[in-house]
């Protein structure tokens, strides 16, 4: 059976989600071989052999941490000329993005960004993408050389299929090209406890209607209740009042929840584009003529203050 | 040491408009006004504050690789204070994937010359947001993408990238490829005096062949990804909307228990 190389996308060893929803998609191609880099690759072969990697290539080199993105291509590179495989799957983040276009041009294969869904076909992998702000769907086909293929988070529901994972060391012998962009500080992000907004299941959002920094703990207070994710529109980031890591939109992160509510926010397109795909979405609005409310499942017009804290309660009352 | 700027733009389709595919499943570019993409007015305003903040002469060419329309976001950008324009257009050029487009972008760039490439984080039409990588991997040249600060001095250009686990200082020597993002400074409004001088302003074009291009590496058939269906997203389905009359909370519960989300 054909391999499909999936790069793991872990911090110090702890493989994210999304790599294990890469996983679940390879295995309707073929044999998942996974691509672990940098500091604790070797401690991510147990979740991935448990989600179906036979094989788990890894290289600690201090040169991923050091410069940006290129060491990362190459390494892929290297493994993608040991494998030969019949694909490439990333994880669509920015940089996953980045190092997929520059592996695709390297080896001279076409690459697909932000799928949504992907399925064999007798011609190669089908993905699906979510385009114009999830207006069309299209499905899309690498044509040229090995398909390089990036995947959303949230695209598949992550299924376990225990494989083999045997760790193999990588070769990577990095070029000039790979130390050109240099990191010379490093922070990581606080962690807010709550889950990361493009792999949560759950999103709660405010906008423009949340009218203040200071009155974002209404909206934290609901996303704790039901253990999400707090997102917010670009109007609330503009005005200052959440951070900009945590908006919603065409220019922040595009989501794609079990469930997304909507709180104070009317849905201009710019926020639509990133939200559009959520399957159930509910609203909060003091204004009945919201474009929001043309998305909705479910939707309240009502004033938010009135609303929110109210569910919030009623949440917290019956999860007892 | 002077400093040649080329920044990249993209006239694209308006996002509020009624944007939709043509027969051939590329983007329909007749039925909706088109303009300078948002993400790429950034762009042209970092380039412009680098300008504005170096202490040698400096000068400005916007890049745009697109059909006639496509001037429109070339004068913008002339307009906000960018020295001259290239135009890149060719009937084989429609159709062009983002491998593609990264070509035609890097042959013009080695054309003009250039120290520094300033691009936007993405498009707002395509919005994969790979051609800036795309393009530093053809020129051979440091990606220092999606910056928010950015400043150039002595030969190095740095800047901080806002990654999801992480921020990131980066540093790299010219030349070299930049992108930034839309949190890297608000994009000037262009003055009267700026859209008079625009007119004056030296506008060239080019096509395939200035660029030594094949029209088989290019275009619909040159792609290397092909789309094979697109489709409208089906409407949702009307929803329930209540009106608040101080139970709203607890009904809104009520729906998210039986949606099992509690």
């Amino acid at each position: 059976m054909a391999e499909v190389l999936v790069y793991v996308d872990h911090v110090d060893g702890a493989v994210r989600k999304p790599t294990l929803e890469l996983l679940t998609l390879a295995r309707r191609i073929g044999e998942p071989v996974a691509v672990a880099l940098g500091a604790g690759a070797a401690d991510t072969a147990a979740a991935l052999a448990e989600h179906g990697a036979v094989k788990v290539l890894t290289d600690d080199a201090s040169e991923y941490a050091e410069y940006l993105v290129v060491p990362k291509v190459e390494a892929l590179q290297a493994a993608y000329e040991a494998v030969s495989p019949a694909a490439v799957l990333v994880p669509s983040s920015a940089e996953g993005k980045e190092i997929a276009a520059r592996l695709a041009l390297r080896i001279g294969s076409g690459v697909i960004t932000d799928a949504v869904d992907l399925e064999a076909g007798d011609e190669g992998p089908v993905a699906t993408q979510s385009v114009f702000a999830a207006s069309f769907t299209t499905k899309s086909r690498v044509v040229k050389g090995i398909p390089v293929i990036t995947v959303k988070p949230n695209s598949v529901a992550v299924g376990a299929a225990p494989a083999a994972g045997a760790v193999e060391a990588l070769a990577v012998s990095f070029s000039e090209m790979a130390t050109g962009t240099k990191l010379t500080a490093r922070t990581p992000r606080e962690s807010t406890g709550r889950p990361e907004l493009t792999e949560a299941a759950i999103v709660v959002s405010g906008g423009r209607g949340v009218n203040g920094a200071e009155n974002f703990p209404i909206i934290e207070a609901l996303a704790d209740s039901l253990g999400a994710a707090v997102g917010a529109s670009r109007a609330a980031v503009d005005a200052g009042w959440y951070p900009h890591t945590n908006q919603v939109g065409q220019t922040g992160k595009s989501v794609s929840p079990q469930l997304y509510i909507a709180n104070g926010i009317s849905g201009a397109i710019q926020h639509r584009a990133g939200m559009q795909t959520s399957k159930t979405i509910v609203a909060v609005n003091k204004d009945a003529e919201a474009p929001i409310f043309e998305l909705v499942d479910y939707g309240v017009v009502g004033d938010l203050f009135d609303v929110v804290p109210q569910l919030t309660e009623e949440i917290n009352t019956r999860k007892g | 040491m002077s400093l040649r700027i080329v920044v990249t733009v993209k006239y694209v389709p308006d996002a509020t408009g009624d944007r939709h595919f043509a027969d051939d499943l590329t983007v329909d570019r007749d039925d909706v006004d088109g303009l300078l993409s948002e993400l790429d007015e950034y762009a042209v305003e970092q380039a412009l504050q680098i300008s504005e903040n170096f202490d040698d002469d400096v000068e400005v060419t916007v890049l745009t690789v697109g059909p006639e329309d496509a001037k429109d976001a070339l004068r913008k950008a002339l307009s906000m204070g960018a020295d001259k324009a290239i135009h890149v257009e060719d009937d084989d050029l429609h159709g062009t994937d983002a491998i593609g487009t990264s070509l035609v972008l890097a042959k013009a760039i080695e054309k003009a010359g250039f120290d520094l490439v300033v691009s936007g984080m993405a498009s707002t039409d395509g919005t994969g947001g790979i051609v800036p990588a795309l393009v530093a991997e053809r020129l051979g040249v440091p990606q220092v993408t999606l910056l928010s600060e950015v400043s150039v001095g002595d030969g190095v250009v740095t800047g901080r990238r806002d990654g999801d686990a992480a921020t990131e200082q980066l540093e790299a020597q010219l030349p070299a490829l930049i992108s930034v993002t839309d949190r890297s400074g608000e994009a000037r409004y262009p003055s009267f005096k700026g859209i008079m001088a625009a007119k004056k302003k030296p506008l060239e074009a080019w096509d395939l062949s200035d660029l030594d291009i094949a029209a088989d590496e290019v275009g619909l058939e040159g792609a290397w990804t092909k789309v094979e269906a697109a489709a409208a997203r089906p409407a949702r389905t009307a929803g329930t909307i209540v009106k608040d009359e101080g139970d709203g909370g607890k009904q809104l519960a009520a729906f998210l228990a039986e949606r099992k989300f509690i």
